[in-house]
C-alpha cells in the first residue's frame, strides 16, 4: 500500500528522526510513504477565522493533490495533522469555505474534503493493525516502562480529529504494548506542553512541561515518547527534568523492528 | 336554513380593547342564517350565559356561535349553557377572537376585520354541525401502579385508603426503589429507611394492595376504565408463600462474588440473596445467571438448608392477566452512566464516586457500614471535593451522554453530603464546585446556607476540568474559581460526582404499550404542563414521580397523592361518558389499506372482515377499518392519512372544515 505523505517543515529540519524512522519502519511493515510533490507549510496553527481562506490554502492544496493521486494522506507531526485534518473537516462541512477556496484555486475538479487524512499512528492501528505489528517486532523492548505523551493537538478537538478519546486515550499505550514495552499511565499525558508559548511567555511553557515530565516520572516512567516536534522540544528544553529521555515514537518503532 | 345566534364577548378589555365588538356583532348579524346577534362584557358570567339561554328560547335558535376566548377555555361552559336551553351541546361553535385575534394584534380595524372573518367561519361550520350524543363505558374499579418506589408506594397507599383495590408491579425483587439506598433526606436529615420502610410494610399488609414484585408489564390493551394488562412474573426460584425470609440460603450459597446492585456494585452478594434487610416481600431470589444449580445442575445447597422447603429450581415465569380502570406510571429514574466523563477519572480511580455511591458509603448498611472511607485503601478521606452538574445542564453533544435539563435534586443532596461529612468528621475539608446553587423549596436555601455558614463547606463557583490520580493515592483536582478568576489545584482524597438523573430505561417501552406520549428525554408528558400535571394525555393513564420529570422526595410524594386522587376520581364513577367527536369509517369507501391504523397514536383502529355480498354480485367479503369509539381521542390523524376519504371525524368533518376555509377565503 502506498500513501501520500505530508512530512511538514519541522521534519525536514529539527525533527529529521521522526521522519527518517517512520519511513524505514513503513517499508519494513509493508507500506510506502510517497512524499507529496511541492507540498507547502501547513501554517503550524489551524486558522479558526471563518472569513479568511488564504491561511487554509496550503492544506487544501496538499489534500487536493492526494485526492488527485488517489491515495490517503498520511501525516506524522501532531501540528500538521491537526491543521490538515481540521481544514479537511471544513472542506467537508462548511459550504462557504468550500466555495471560496475552490473559486480561488480553480482546480481541475473542485475539492470537497474527499481525501482520507490519517496520522501515522492510525495507519499502524487501523491499516497495519497492532497485532500484525507485534508479529513483526524482532527486538521487543521488554521491561521498558514508557510514558506516552499525547499533548493536545493530536486528539483535540475530539469530534473532528476522531483519533481517540481525548480524555482517556489509548492508541499510544496500545502501540507501546505492541512493541513489547510497558505503558505508564499518568494523568498529565493529554495536557498541553505550552506549545508556542515558549517564544512568547517562556515561563508558561516551562511550568506546563515540568508538570507533564514530573507526573510521568512520578508514575515510574523511564522514557517519554511523543509524535510532536514542538512537544519534544518543550519537554526536553523547558521542563527542567533532564534525566528522563524524550524520543519520537517512530524511533522506538524502528528499534523494535530491528532497524536502528 | 338553520337559525343561528351570535354572541360576541368583550372579555372585559381583553377583546374589546383591540376588537370593535359592536361592529363584529352588527356585521355578523347581517349574515344570512343569523337571526340574532349581540355583545356582552363577560359572556361566560351567569348573566352572559342567561343571555344565550334566553335568546335560544326567544328566537328558536338551532345553532349558537360564541365569539370569545379559546375553546380550550370555555367550550365546555358554553356547551352546558346551550344544553340547559334544550339544544344539543354540539350545536355550539366557539370563534376564538382573543388568543388568536385581540391578544396578537394591535391595529383595531385589522383585528376587527379578522374577528368578523373568524365569526363567519364559525357560522359556516355550525350550519353543518350534527347533534352528537356521548356514549358511555363502564369502569373497572381496580388500579395498576407501575413501579414500586416511593412514588408508586404512596400512590398505591392513597388509592387503597379510598377503598379501591390496587396492584403494584415492581421489576426488582423488592419494592422501595431508590429511597432504600439513600442514607439521610434533606432538608430535615431524617433517616430515609426509617420513613420509607413503614410505608413498604403498610403496602404489604394492606388487603387492598397486591404487590407483584420481580414482575414486569408485558402488554396493555383496552382504554380508560377498561384496561387489560398482562404481567410477567419472573421466576425467582423461591416459593413466595413458603419463604420466611430467614436468610439461611443466602448465607450458605457458595457463589459470593456477584456485584450487589443494592450497593451499586461496591460490594458483592451471593447468588441466593435478599436485596436488603427490610425488603418487601422479604423473600429470597436465586440469580439464575449465576446459581450453580440453575446453570450447571449441581450444588443444591440452598435447598438443603431451607427449612421451609421454599426453594424451587423448577419454577417458571408465570403470567397474570388483570383488568384495571386506571394505570399510574411511576417508573422513576437512574443516575446516568458517567463513563464518558473521563476527565473526572471515574473509571480510573476507586476514590472518584457518584453521589448515589457516596450515599451507600454513608449509610450503615453500605459497603463501609456507614464509615466515611476511601474505597481504595479504607482510609478516612481528609479532603473531599464535590462536583455538581456532572451531565446536567449540558448541551448534550459535549460528551454524548449529558442532559440539557437541570436534574433538580443534586444541589440539595450535595449540600447534605457536605454537611454530613463536616458534622461527623470535623477534621475534613470539603469543597463543592457549582455552576449555580439552586435551592427553591421550603427550608432549602436555609439548609444550604447552614452548610456554608455553620459547617464551613467551601462553595466555589466554577467547574472542575480534570481529576488527576497521583502516585501517592491522592487526586489532583484542577478547577477554576470563576469569582476570584484563579486556577485551583486541590489535593483531594475523594471526589464525589453529582451525576445527572435520567428516566428509567423501562419507561420508553412502557409508554409505547400505554400509547402515552414522552418528551425527547423520555420523561412522560403531562396532559397540560400547568393545569393537568399528573395526567398523561392518554385518558386513564396518570403520572407519579420522576417518570414525569426530575423531582425530590417531598415533591414526588405530593405528586403521588395527586395522581392517586385523580385515579380515585375516575374509579368513583360507575360509567364514563365518551367524547363523541371521534372518527368513524365509511365501510363503502374503506379499502382496508391500514394507513389509518398506522398513524393512530391510541391504537383505536382495528379491522374486520365485512360481508358486502349481494344476491346479484355473489359473495364479497372485504377487510374494513373499525374505530373503537371509547379509545379514539378524536385527534383526526386518520382522516388525513386515509387515501380514500373513508375516515371522517364527527364534529370536525371534512365538509365542515372546508366550509370554514371557504368562509375565511370568501
Amino acid at each position: 500500500m502506498t500513501y501520500s505523505y505530508f512530512p511538514g517543515c519541522t521534519l525536514k529540519t529539527k525533527a529529521k528522526d521522526l521522519d527518517h524512522y517512520a519511513r524505514i519502519s513503513a517499508e519494513a511493515l509493508g507500506f510506502t510513504l510517497e512524499e507529496l510533490p511541492d507540498w507547502q507549510c501547513c501554517g503550524g496553527v489551524y486558522p479558526m477565522a471563518k472569513n479568511e481562506i488564504a491561511t487554509k490554502l496550503s492544506s487544501i492544496r496538499a489534500l487536493a493533490k492526494a485526492k488527485e493521486l488517489g491515495q490517503p494522506l498520511v501525516t506524522l507531526c501532531s501540528a500538521c495533522h491537526n491543521v490538515i485534518k481540521q481544514v479537511n473537516h471544513d472542506m467537508q462541512t462548511d459550504d462557504n469555505i468550500v466555495l471560496k477556496a475552490n473559486n480561488y484555486l480553480k482546480l481541475a475538479e473542485p475539492y470537497q474534503g474527499e481525501t482520507e487524512v490519517l496520522h501515522y499512528l492510525e495507519v499502524l492501528r487501523d491499516k497495519v493493525g497492532f497485532d500484525e505489528l507485534k508479529k513483526k517486532v524482532v527486538n521487543p523492548l521488554k521491561g521498558k516502562k514508557i510514558a506516552a505523551y499525547y499533548g493536545c493537538l493530536l486528539l483535540r478537538p475530539g469530534k473532528t480529529m476522531q483519533m481517540d478519546n481525548p480524555e482517556n486515550p489509548k492508541i499510544l499505550e496500545d502501540f507501546i504494548r505492541a512493541i513489547g514495552a510497558t505503558p505508564v499511565l499518568y494523568p498529565m499525558r493529554n495536557e498541553c506542553c505550552g506549545g508556542y508559548l515558549t517564544l512568547d511567555e517562556k515561563s508558561v511553557a516551562e511550568s506546563r512541561s515540568n508538570k507533564v515530565m514530573a507526573s510521568a516520572k512520578d508514575h515510574g516512567a523511564e522514557m517519554v515518547i511523543t509524535a510532536c516536534p514542538l512537544c519534544l522540544y518543550n519537554l526536553q528544553k523547558n521542563s527542567g527534568v533532564s534525566d528522563l529521555p524524550v524520543v519520537y515514537f517512530t524511533e522506538l518503532l524502528a528499534e523494535a523492528l530491528g532497524l536502528k | 336554513m338553520r337559525r343561528i345566534g351570535v354572541f360576541v364577548c368583550h372579555c372585559g378589555t381583553n377583546i374589546a380593547a383591540t376588537v370593535d365588538v359592536k361592529t363584529v356583532a352588527e356585521t355578523l348579524g347581517k349574515e344570512p342564517a343569523v337571526v340574532y346577534a349581540t355583545d356582552y362584557p363577560y359572556m361566560c358570567s351567569e348573566a352572559g350565559q342567561n343571555i344565550i339561554k334566553d335568546a335560544i328560547k326567544e328566537y328558536q335558535l338551532e345553532g349558537v356561535v360564541v365569539c370569545s376566548c379559546s375553546p380550550r377555555m370555555h367550550e365546555a361552559t358554553f356547551r352546558k349553557t346551550v344544553a340547559a336551553a334544550g339544544l344539543n351541546p354540539y350545536m355550539l361553535e366557539v370563534a376564538n377572537i382573543r388568543e388568536q385575534c385581540s391578544w396578537i394584534h394591535k391595529d383595531i380595524p385589522e383585528a376587527t376585520a379578522k374577528a368578523i372573518v373568524l365569526g363567519r367561519a364559525a357560522i359556516a361550520k355550525v350550519l353543518l354541525n350534527t347533534p352528537l350524543i356521548a356514549g358511555e363505558s363502564p369502569v373497572t374499579k381496580r388500579a395498576l401502579v407501575i413501579g414500586g418506589g416511593i412514588a408508586g408506594i404512596q400512590t398505591a397507599l392513597d388509592i387503597a385508603e379510598a377503598g379501591y383495590p390496587v396492584d403494584i408491579v415492581e421489576k426488582e425483587p423488592t419494592i422501595g426503589g431508590k429511597m432504600t439506598q439513600i442514607d439521610k433526606t434533606f432538608p430535615t436529615l431524617d433517616c430515609s429507611s426509617c420513613i420509607l420502610t413503614p410505608k413498604m410494610v403498610e403496602c404489604a399488609q394492606n388487603d387492598k394492595i397486591t404487590i407483584y414484585s420481580y414482575s414486569e408489564v408485558e402488554a396493555v390493551t383496552g382504554f380508560v376504565g377498561n384496561f387489560s394488562v398482562k404481567i410477567r412474573r419472573k421466576a425467582r426460584f423461591v416459593d413466595e408463600d413458603k419463604c420466611t425470609g430467614c436468610g439461611a440460603c443466602t448465607e450458605k450459597c457458595p457463589v459470593k462474588n456477584i456485584p450487589d446492585a443494592y450497593n451499586l456494585g461496591l460490594s458483592n452478594r451471593h447468588a441466593a440473596y435478599i436485596p436488603f434487610a427490610q425488603a418487601i416481600p422479604n423473600v429470597a431470589v436465586l440469580d439464575s445467571t449465576r446459581c450453580i444449580k440453575l446453570t450447571k445442575g449441581k450444588c443444591g445447597l440452598c435447598s438443603t438448608v431451607c427449612s421451609a422447603g421454599a426453594i424451587d429450581y423448577e419454577q417458571k415465569e408465570t403470567f397474570v392477566e388483570e383488568k384495571y380502570g386506571a394505570i399510574v406510571a411511576a417508573t422513576g429514574y437512574n443516575p446516568i452512566n458517567i463513563d464518558g466523563y473521563d476527565e473526572f477519572a471515574y473509571s480510573q480511580s476507586k476514590d472518584v464516586v457518584t453521589s448515589l455511591e457516596f450515599e451507600r458509603i454513608l449509610k450503615a448498611d453500605g459497603p463501609t457500614e456507614g464509615h466515611l472511607q476511601r474505597l481504595s485503601d479504607g482510609k478516612q478521606p481528609k479532603t473531599l471535593v464535590f462536583v455538581q452538574c456532572v451531565g446536567s445542564r449540558e448541551s448534550g453533544s459535549q460528551h454524548g451522554c449529558g442532559k440539557e435539563y437541570c436534574s433538580k435534586i443534586c444541589c440539595m443532596y450535595t449540600a447534605k453530603h457536605a454537611m454530613l461529612c463536616r458534622e461527623k468528621y470535623p477534621d475534613t475539608d470539603v469543597y463543592v464546585f457549582y455552576i449555580d446553587v439552586r435551592t427553591p423549596g421550603k427550608n432549602y436555601d436555609e439548609f444550604y446556607r447552614r452548610a456554608v455558614e455553620q459547617y464551613g463547606v467551601h462553595y466555589i463557583k466554577g467547574m472542575v476540568g480534570k481529576v488527576a490520580p497521583q502516585s501517592d493515592g491522592t487526586l489532583d483536582v484542577q478547577a477554576s474559581d470563576l469569582i476570584s478568576n484563579e486556577q485551583l489545584h486541590i489535593k483531594a482524597d475523594m471526589v464525589v460526582l453529582a451525576a445527572a438523573i435520567e428516566a428509567d430505561k423501562s419507561a420508553r417501552p412502557l409508554a409505547t404499550m400505554l400509547t402515552a406520549s414522552m418528551d425527547t428525554n423520555d420523561f412522560f408528558t403531562e396532559a397540560h404542563a400547568k393545569l393537568r400535571p399528573v395526567e398523561s394525555p392518554t385518558a386513564g393513564v396518570f403520572l407519579s414521580g420522576v417518570c414525569q420529570g426530575p423531582k425530590d422526595i417531598p415533591e414526588t410524594v405530593a405528586q403521588a397523592g395527586a395522581a392517586a386522587s385523580k385515579v380515585i376520581g375516575l374509579l368513583a364513577k360507575d360509567k364514563l361518558s365518551c367524547n363523541p367527536c371521534v372518527s368513524h369509517s365509511d365501510p363503502m369507501k374503506c379499502n382496508g389499506c391500514s394507513s389509518c391504523a398506522n398513524v393512530c397514536p391510541y391504537g383505536a383502529i382495528t379491522y374486520e372482515e365485512k360481508d358486502f355480498s349481494r344476491r346479484q354480485d355473489g359473495s364479497m367479503i372485504r377487510r374494513v377499518a373499525v374505530v373503537n369509539e371509547a379509545v379514539c381521542q378524536g385527534c383526526g390523524a386518520c382522516t388525513v392519512a386515509c387515501p380514500s376519504g373513508a375516515m371522517d371525524l364527527k364534529g370536525f368533518a371534512t365538509g365542515q372544515i372546508m366550509a370554514e376555509v371557504d368562509a375565511i377565503c370568501k
